[in-house]
């Protein structure tokens, strides 16, 4: 058996037997739901009839009609997004500096401590979250609040629209540190030491500089990467609300985020040409806000 | 001298007084960080009378396996037994996390040190997709798993998710930085392309494949929404669809808050008990993951 296999390999040399696996896959998975997304957003489909092109009508109706959509989805996403990537991305790079700055043991237990919390995948860990919020006096963060007097009556944190986006940019805040906090600590363990020492010859004189004038530019490779990361997961983060609250639309649409909207259409009302249009403008979205970033931190030299 | 440049104290070998500003903030930024964790242990081993005490504790008392007991009995009415749940989803998460990893770095290999027309393209329209977020595409998803007559199979758990643009890329990464004097070694010694891979490339890039290892683990194991869209054989459904059902119709009680910390935490766990065993090679991965 062993050297029959051995003889097969004997004979693999061309490249399509490494490559043609993975992008067989890829094309399946990734290429063609993206461009069936492109294609369906300018149908009418109920998933039951064949869908029937109706051009561009879905993009103008999700732009002039779905007030849901301009008042409170695009909003809600804009701003969700625009407060845990940013922050996210700061906090991950912050903890990884200093964390830099110990020795390999104590570094090591903290930086598993810091990264757990992603480890939990949002909402798998939903059920926590609801326990620790719950809208009554049996609520932990009630029961604490209460007990110290901050606040009367218990709070309904989940089901209150003032509420609900506050916790799920905490709740997501704290799972924030992942895969590029980790390329970002590599990165600032892995600058060459003689660079800070022609740094501080050259007249930097404290840790601000320091970061600014030799750790950043060192380490863009793994900036960008965590940058790119970091709009990834605070886009692919967005389920969290519905998770929290337990219902789609969120109460009020407060928590609604393009994820949600898209699902809400998609599987709740079947009106899936619809649905692929907001998730071609969210892929858009996504991209862009990436590029610019990637963009941003590439000139920065 | 060189310890008057701050700099020169970065991955510093032993400890020094300089460091405890560094440590105050961590560690207390860590136990915030910690409280949630250690919250869903303690809450998933209290027994009924500290779930209902008022006010609220946040330590056990008294650890028992109460809710685990009950969350298996729960199970156990539903129909389908607890142990099915759990090998489907230990027979999928394997069987992905293999997949993934040898589809991965054959195709990392390829990219990195094969010569063919298109490779860079290749990588460039990887690259792009490390920007693609999966949960846009559900519904033509959806259509394609249809279509290809995977609903209700075991397919339908690993193959939408086994392509993982960010793995490719961490693996290839890896790859690019192996001295191709090695490869040209094994050539001479009239090696095949793929004796090379695996022979001489997959033992040197350990560290990159348990690092894709543990993202495919990750993905998989905590994945719901395969269950939930492609799959409606009830005997057919992993553990974190069911725990994820089942917590959220009785978490909202608070007998059934001791349960669903209970689900909460099988699902946590194997993750980190993955993590903190192959944090090292994650760790040398990762000093490999640059964007320029």
């Amino acid at each position: 058996m062993l050297k029959l296999m051995d003889r097969l390999f004997d004979r693999m040399n061309r490249p399509a037997w490494f490559v043609f696996p993975y992008w067989f896959m890829f094309f399946v998975f990734i290429v063609v739901p993206v461009v069936a997304a492109v294609v369906l957003s300018f149908t009418f489909f109920n998933s039951i009839q064949l869908p029937q092109f109706i051009g561009i009508r879905n993009y103008v109706e999700l732009i002039t009609l779905d007030i849901v959509f301009m008042r409170n989805v695009l909003p809600n996403t804009l701003r969700f997004a625009f407060i845990v990537g940013p922050v996210g991305y700061a906090l991950s790079f912050m903890v990884a500096w200093m964390l830099s700055h110990l020795p390999k043991t104590p570094r090591t237990i903290l930086a598993i401590i810091f990264y757990s919390p992603s480890l939990t995948a949002g909402i798998a860990m939903a059920a926590m979250w609801r326990i620790i919020f719950s809208g009554d006096a049996q609520g932990y963060l009630n029961a604490i609040l209460l007990d110290w007097g901050l606040i009367i009556e218990p709070i309904q944190f989940l089901q209150s629209p003032d509420m609900l986006m506050t916790i799920m940019i905490v709740v997501s805040l704290w799972s924030s540190i992942g895969v590029g906090f980790l390329a970002m600590l590599a990165g600032i363990l892995n600058v060459d030491r003689t660079l800070y020492e022609a740094a501080y010859i050259d007249g930097i004189k404290n840790w601000f500089q320091e970061i600014i004038y030799v750790t950043i530019p060192a380490m863009k490779p793994q900036m960008i990467f965590g940058a790119v990361m970091a709009v990834v997961g605070t886009f692919q983060a967005g389920a969290i609300g519905v998770a929290l609250s337990g219902s789609n639309p969120t109460p009020n649409n407060a928590g609604q985020l393009i994820v949600n909207h898209i699902e809400d259409f998609g599987f709740g009302r079947f009106s899936m040409g619809y649905a692929a249009a907001i998730s071609v403008i969210l892929l858009l979205l996504v991209y862009a806000i990436s590029k610019v970033t990637w963009k941003f931190l590439g000139e920065k030299d | 001298m060189a310890s008057k440049f701050l700099g020169t104290q970065i991955n510093p070998d032993r400890f020094h007084k300089g460091q405890l500003p560094f440590f105050y903030i961590l560690i207390i930024f860590s136990i915030f960080m910690i409280l949630p964790i250690l919250f869903i242990f303690n809450h998933a081993f209290k027994p009924q009378s500290e779930l209902f005490a008022y006010p609220p504790t946040f330590f056990v008392r008294n650890p028992t396996f109460d809710n685990f007991l009950e969350l298996a009995r729960i199970v156990s009415t539903s129909g389908v037994p607890f142990s099915r749940y759990v090998i489907n989803s230990v027979f999928v998460t394997s069987i992905g996390v293999f997949l993934s990893i040898l589809f991965t770095a054959l195709s990392a290999y390829g990219l990195a040190k094969l010569h063919f027309k298109g490779k860079k393209l290749l990588f460039e329209i990887n690259t792009i997709s490390l920007m693609f977020v999966p949960i846009a595409v559900q519904i033509p998803r959806y259509i394609v798993v249809a279509q290809t007559g995977m609903i209700d199979s075991y397919f339908a758990h690993i193959f939408p998710l086994i392509t993982m643009p960010v793995a490719m890329f961490l693996i290839k990464q890896f790859i690019e930085q192996i001295p191709n004097d090695f490869i040209e070694a094994a050539r001479i010694d009239g090696a095949s392309e793929m004796q090379i891979f695996l022979k001489v490339i997959v033992p040197m890039i350990a560290p990159a494949i348990a690092t894709v290892g543990i993202l495919a683990f990750q993905l998989i194991w905590n994945d719901t929404s395969t269950s939930t869209l492609f799959v409606n054989d009830e005997s057919l459904r992993t553990l974190a669809f069911f725990l994820q059902t089942l917590t959220s119709s009785v978490g909202n009680t608070v007998a059934g808050q001791g349960m669903a910390a209970a689900a909460s935490l099988l699902m946590f766990v194997p993750n980190l008990v993955l993590f903190i065993i192959l944090q090292s090679q994650v760790m040398s991965t990762m000093a490999h993951s640059g964007l320029k």
